[in-house]
């Protein structure tokens, strides 16, 4: 009996022991799991930091090697002579509208597009869907040069009818990418509903609008934000597209120096001279209508996304 | 049966502005591409003109250019080394964001900032401002020892991933989003029978993690090299542009550059496939059920 309860006591020791042991090692694991997730985040968040860091700082302190992190003292000289460069609110205001204007355009042509091909049956649908999908994978680079010379002869260089145009038709940036993701949405939601409406008289643009569009908002979501976005950022080809009639705020961006070298010769003054405070204070500026967006969207974005189907199934 | 033939019509007509589309600024411009990598091509006032000249503008590229061929190591280098190591930190990312903890919504949008922020110009002026570095890594001990000691077979590599560790994170906003859906459609009791069956962590992560994510690694190497080749930090890029409306080179040559660019973007696709993506029959598929059924 002795023995049987020094035993028992034993293996009891050894089970604590064991939990004990396993409770460390989670603990252990959950601040790897941390530390980890938080030094990432520190390096994702790094290049914005610098520019922050550096967008605040005078030309004394640019030059200091001892002045780190913090300036010694916040100027905002730099961001108001960036805004200058960069064409003030008549640029910011004309990138907003104009991508406004994209993006609703190719979130509708998108949706309508991927409509047709979710829901109704009719021939060559196959093979138009192929070859849909067969134009993500072409670089843009190699249709691009064709198109340039075409607009350019129909006399729409300088205006946004190239970029409208695109989008219109279904061709804009990336348009397969968010013909994909409505189709993937529509084809989850019930045919029922719509035979229902039919039945009540509905017309088929009718359906597509008020109950397919309604139940696809998350959908809409993504494809909105992602065609802004992505929209915004690209330069090459709408910066030769707009020519010198137009102007986005990345454009001028990739602009900077030169349009900076023209506003403030380099003769006059040193101290005025281009560095790297202005040049993070432009590209901050550039950004800050996109992180404003990402903040308020930020959370039905990422919510959407994993409803939307946009990583497969 | 008239109604089969009306939903048939109403069909056509949803797609029908894509098809006019794809005619006009996709097929057509295409086919244009073709005859311009082709010929030599002059801007005129009224149009352009171009003459038929066989395969000069390519060999032109390939032989003649002193640039192009330059650039061909650093492609090279771009999709042994960043590719891989994109994939491997989004991996270790959203297997890390998978786990239950707090905040996890708030590391996920930290994440996935950079997709949206980063432009041509943004990224170059970063890249330029050496912001993309992390500062003084090159003072960090590590560094400086392993830049002294080591062989530079082995340095090399290492170093690398050192200067680049900012834009590999960059680069994984969507995958590590491709992964972690992939992850949560993962059946949690395959993980506690594994652990019944008293499979370590370590074996839990290589024969039920890795396996279910397989497909997502495909499709995300895909995506992270169409990314990577066609950003504005790649050389390829840069040089097709300045030669596209630079009057020595003209549009003909840079119509064949885009050619010869496109065709090692699908050798590179092709190759991830090979290594990846063979034996998947439909990538996007659930891996789960399959499994199971095994």
């Amino acid at each position: 009996m002795k023995r049987f309860i020094k035993a028992r006591n034993q293996t009891n020791r050894q089970i604590r022991l064991i939990v004990a042991n396993s409770r460390f090692f989670h603990i252990l694991g959950r601040v790897a799991i941390y530390v980890s997730l938080i030094s990432a985040g520190f390096v994702f968040l790094y290049p914005i930091l610098v520019m922050l860091s550096s967008s605040f700082k005078d030309i004394y302190d640019i030059s200091n090697s001892a002045v780190n992190w913090v300036p010694s003292k916040l100027t905002f000289e730099n961001y108001t002579r960036a805004f200058q460069v960069l064409g003030g609110w008549k640029v910011v205001l004309q990138t907003v509208g104009i991508m406004l204007a994209v993006a609703v355009t190719q979130t509708i042509m998108s949706a309508l597009i991927a409509y047709g091909f979710a829901k109704y049956d009719f021939w060559g649908k196959k093979f138009f869907f192929a070859l849909m999908i067969a134009t993500f994978i072409l670089p843009q680079q190699i249709t691009f040069l064709p198109k340039y010379v075409m607009f350019h002869s129909y006399g729409m260089q300088g205006t946004v009818w190239p970029l409208l145009l695109q989008v219109l038709m279904g061709q804009g940036m990336k348009n397969a990418l968010f013909i994909l993701i409505y189709y993937q949405f529509f084809r989850m939601t019930p045919k029922s509903l719509d035979e229902a409406a039919a039945i009540d008289g509905a017309g088929r643009l009718r359906i597509f609008a008020l109950i397919n569009m309604r139940m696809a908002t998350p959908a809409t979501v993504v494809v909105f934000v992602f065609s802004f976005v992505w929209n915004w950022n690209e330069t090459y080809t709408t910066a030769s597209y707009f020519g010198d009639k137009l102007t986005t705020l990345p454009i001028a961006l990739e602009k900077f120096k030169k349009t900076y070298e023209m506003m403030f010769p380099a003769s006059s003054n040193p101290l005025l001279d281009i560095n790297e405070g202005i040049t993070m204070a432009g590209t901050l500026i550039s950004i800050i209508p996109l992180i404003l967006l990402y903040v308020i969207v930020e959370r039905r974005l990422i919510e959407s996304i994993d409803k939307s189907g946009i990583t497969g199934e | 049966m008239k109604r089969t033939t009306k939903d048939k019509v109403a069909g056509l007509l949803f797609i029908l502005p894509w098809i006019i589309g794809f005619l006009a600024f996709t097929l057509l411009p295409f086919a244009q591409t073709i005859q311009f990598s082709m010929s030599s091509v002059r801007f005129l006032a009224d149009g352009i003109s171009t003459s038929f000249v066989g395969i000069k503008n390519f060999t032109d590229v390939l032989m003649v250019d002193p640039d192009f061929k330059l650039q061909i190591p650093v492609f090279l280098k771009d999709m042994f080394f960043f590719v891989p190591m994109v994939l491997v930190f989004s991996i270790i990312l959203s297997v890390l964001l998978n786990a239950k903890i707090r905040g996890r919504r708030m590391f996920r949008a930290v994440y996935f900032l950079p997709v949206v922020l980063m432009s041509g110009p943004v990224i170059t002026n970063l890249v330029n401002m050496q912001a993309t570095t992390l500062r003084g890594a090159s003072s960090f001990f590590v560094y400086e020892f392993i830049a002294k000691h080591f062989p530079e077979a082995l340095s090399m590599p290492i170093l690398y991933i050192f200067d680049n560790v900012i834009l590999f994170l960059w680069f994984s906003g969507v995958p590590i989003l491709i992964f972690l859906s992939g992850l949560q459609k993962t059946d949690q009791s395959v993980y506690e029978a594994a652990r019944v069956d008293g499979a370590s962590a370590w074996q839990q992560f290589w024969k039920i993690t890795m396996a279910n994510i397989k497909p997502f690694i495909f499709l995300n190497a895909i995506y992270i090299i169409v990314e990577v080749s066609n950003s504005a930090l790649n050389p390829f890029i840069t040089l097709i542009k300045d030669s596209m409306f630079d009057g020595k080179q003209g549009f003909g040559f840079a119509a064949a550059a885009t050619w010869i660019y496109f065709g090692m973007i699908l050798l590179a696709v092709l190759a991830a496939w090979f290594l990846l993506g063979r034996g998947e029959k439909e990538p996007k598929g659930k891996p789960e059920k399959r499994r199971k059924k095994r």
